[in-house]
């Protein structure tokens, strides 16, 4: 099931009646989820992000605008007849109930025709089980179990009734490291064997990129940039999405562009033909260094992470606009850690240079 | 643990209140013990300088109690006024509770008023009660003015009830005491549920909505067992409470407990050990434990029930 959100904007009213101050959550929000994918809303807290979600949900109204499932307008609708499944970020799943009680539950409130007999309720509920492998659970109370067992009934229990569209808020938020690394694989697998357009929030970009068909990156209830985690990832459009995507995170420094070449500092670091001589920010990811005896940019070296496969380098600068600068190179590279500096050369398709005062980029 | 060298300090800190217990609640048990064990033990003739009475040790209390012709009366007025009003409050507790919960409009000012009763002196109540149901009769058949209770029955095309006068009927008078007992049982059943129903997360109502579950099953399959342990705490109070009923009843019929014609026909346990102080101390006592020990086993069975009912 495509989902299309049209000029979604959702307002919420002043708390403070003196103020009169309104917060726009979402704003003038449009894009097409495609039938089948797994989509990851991404963005730091109060982006709008779980709003979004929670407005395709129907469990919020939005101000304006409208959202579409394949092609009927759900917008109107309310929540309990558009046909979805959700997963609360702490799951909600009731205490009191057992794993197979609260999997049951939404197959218990179908009613005429869809109504179904005990048999094929405990049928549902079985396969739904099974998909996330809790079949062995089903006798289990919520607090019995651990936290990602507790995801995965959650997940069961937005299943069995067979959505058009599957949603998940925060679904990796309350597990531990390891378990984060598991789970996400085991909702990628879940998505692919369901084939249920899936719609996840998420504030962690490791997350997001990992397994997402598509991210949208969301800042103050505006989008920013859609598309392929990769795609975003080497082309951001603006210093935001740059700076939010990348563990490390991109380098930004001070930078001016004259006579068709970048400069940081004094050193001219690279060509970009074509744009006019101005101030700019200029980002460079981690990955986009290279050691060179006679590189243009030299730095001062601080420390060196030896990580097994790569090596990190931290280094400063004064044009940076971080404390430190981090570059990530192959391990087979030695770096003397005796020296007071390093140079680089830098991978032109590595390095974004942004407008200074709007943050949009410039490309080159 | 506290410190052992500094455990003279925690004394001290609670002494006031060890002091105050010592003397009002722990020595009366055991003075209630004592005296109950006492046969025939009477304050006065104990009080008597100049005569020396030997009250002999034994069960003899106990046993008076129980042939007392009024007692199984009222056993009987305490146990179907506990076992009529609790679960009634009870029930029309948690529905409103459920509904101040639901509404934004007007929310504060109605708890304010279902608060009332609360706050409320109980025998004021029962006055204002009395004068609802009240019926006078005067030279004729007809009555000369009745409360606004018969007027509504009036409006509505029924008869006059004698609810609490001269002649009136066993189930009137249990009627009235049920409705005034409920009534004045609401505030504070109310007042739990809501605070419990105000502590459970949101979120299962929207998964419960996502869902599309019906309003009658939120109520009982999520609500109520997200509230049960609320539900047991005011029911088994409730039951404590219902035990020691009084004056309530006094309230409405006066200390005679019972209608004009017909006194101590709506008598309880209490009012029982309220009238044999001053003339039968050591009956008193003796029904007052065996008033405890009723209390006792329905509260052990009330805890044995929720336990298995409960959700914690």
């Amino acid at each position: 099931m495509k989902v299309v959100l049209q000029n979604l904007t959702k307002i919420f009213p002043s708390r403070d009646k003196k103020s009169n101050q309104e917060v726009v959550a979402v704003n003038d929000f449009s894009f097409e989820i495609p039938d089948g994918k797994l989509i990851g809303l991404l963005g730091p807290s109060g982006c709008g992000k779980s709003t979004t979600l929670y407005m395709i949900s129907g469990l919020q109204k939005p101000t304006s605008g409208k959202i579409f499932f394949g092609d009927d307008d759900v917008t109107e609708l309310s929540t309990e007849n558009r046909g979805i499944g959700l997963v609360f970020q702490n799951y909600a799943l009731y205490p009191h109930m057992t794993v197979k009680q609260n999997i049951l539950f939404p197959l218990e409130n179908l009613k005429g025709k869809d109504k179904l007999t005990k048999e094929e309720k405990l049928e549902r509920a079985k396969s739904a089980a099974k998909l996330v492998q809790i079949d062995e659970l089903m006798d289990r109370k919520p607090n019995e179990l651990s936290g990602g067992q507790q995801q995965r009934v959650a997940i069961a229990r937005a299943l069995v009734k067979m959505p058009r569209v599957l949603l998940l808020d925060e679904p990796l938020s309350n597990l531990d490291a390891r378990l984060r690394l598991q789970t996400r694989e085991e909702i990628r697998r879940i998505q692919k064997e369901t084939g249920i357009t899936t719609v996840f929030v998420t504030h962690d970009q490791e997350e997001a990129m990992s397994i997402s068909d598509m991210i949208v990156v969301m800042k103050l209830g505006v989008l920013q940039q859609i598309g392929k985690p990769q795609d975003v990832y080497d082309n951001p459009v603006n210093l935001f999405v740059a700076k939010f995507l990348g563990t490390p995170p991109i380098n930004v420094f001070n930078g001016a562009v004259k006579d068709g070449k970048l400069y940081i500092g004094d050193a001219a670091v690279l060509e970009t033909p074509g744009v006019a001589d101005q101030e700019v920010t200029v980002g460079i990811r981690p990955e986009g260094f290279e050691l060179e005896a006679d590189g243009a940019l030299e730095c001062q070296l601080s420390n060196v992470e030896v990580m097994g496969r790569d090596v990190s380098i931290v280094t400063t600068h004064p044009a940076s606009c971080n404390v430190t600068i981090r570059s990530i190179i192959d391990a087979d590279c030695k770096v003397d850690v005796t020296a007071t500096s390093v140079r680089y050369n830098l991978k032109p398709h590595k390095v974004f240079i942004f407008n200074k005062e709007t943050e949009e980029r410039i490309y080159f | 643990m506290v410190d052992t060298r500094k455990q003279w300090k925690a004394w001290l800190y609670l002494s006031p209140a060890i002091v105050l217990l010592l003397i009002f609640t722990v020595w009366p048990i055991f003075n209630t013990i004592r005296l109950s064990l006492m046969e025939g033990y009477n304050s006065t003739m104990a009080a008597n300088p100049y005569v020396d009475y030997e009250f002999p040790f034994g069960l003899g209390n106990f046993t008076r109690v129980l042939e007392y012709p009024n007692f199984l009366t009222c056993l009987k007025n305490t146990v179907l006024l506990c076992v009529i009003t609790v679960p009634i409050s009870t029930l029309l507790a948690l529905l409103i509770a459920v509904g101040l919960h639901s509404i934004k409009f007007l929310q504060k000012p109605l708890q304010t008023i279902f608060f009332m009763p609360y706050v409320t002196n109980s025998i004021a109540i029962g006055m204002v009660f009395a004068a609802m149901f009240n019926m006078v009769i005067g030279g004729s058949t007809r009555p000369d003015s009745v409360g606004i209770v018969n007027n509504i029955l009036e409006a509505l095309g029924f008869d006059y009830i004698n609810w609490t006068n001269a002649g009136s009927s066993y189930g009137a008078n249990l009627a009235v005491m049920v409705v005034y007992i409920v009534w004045n049982a609401l505030p504070f059943k109310i007042l739990v549920l809501l605070g419990g129903l105000q502590g459970i997360n949101k979120q299962y109502y929207e998964a419960a909505r996502v869902d599309g579950t019906k309003k009658s099953r939120v109520l009982w399959r999520i609500t109520v067992p997200l509230l049960s342990p609320m539900l047991a705490y005011v029911i088994i109070t409730g039951f404590i409470g219902g035990f020691k009923e009084y004056s309530s009843i006094v309230g409405i019929f006066g200390d005679t407990m019972g209608p004009a014609g017909n006194p101590y026909r709506m008598d309880t346990m209490v009012g029982f050990i309220y009238r044999a102080i001053g003339k039968q101390e050591g009956t008193a006592s003796a029904a007052a434990l065996i008033l405890f020990g009723i209390i006792f086993v329905v509260t052990m069975i009330n805890l044995a029930v929720s336990k298995k009912k409960t959700h914690y």
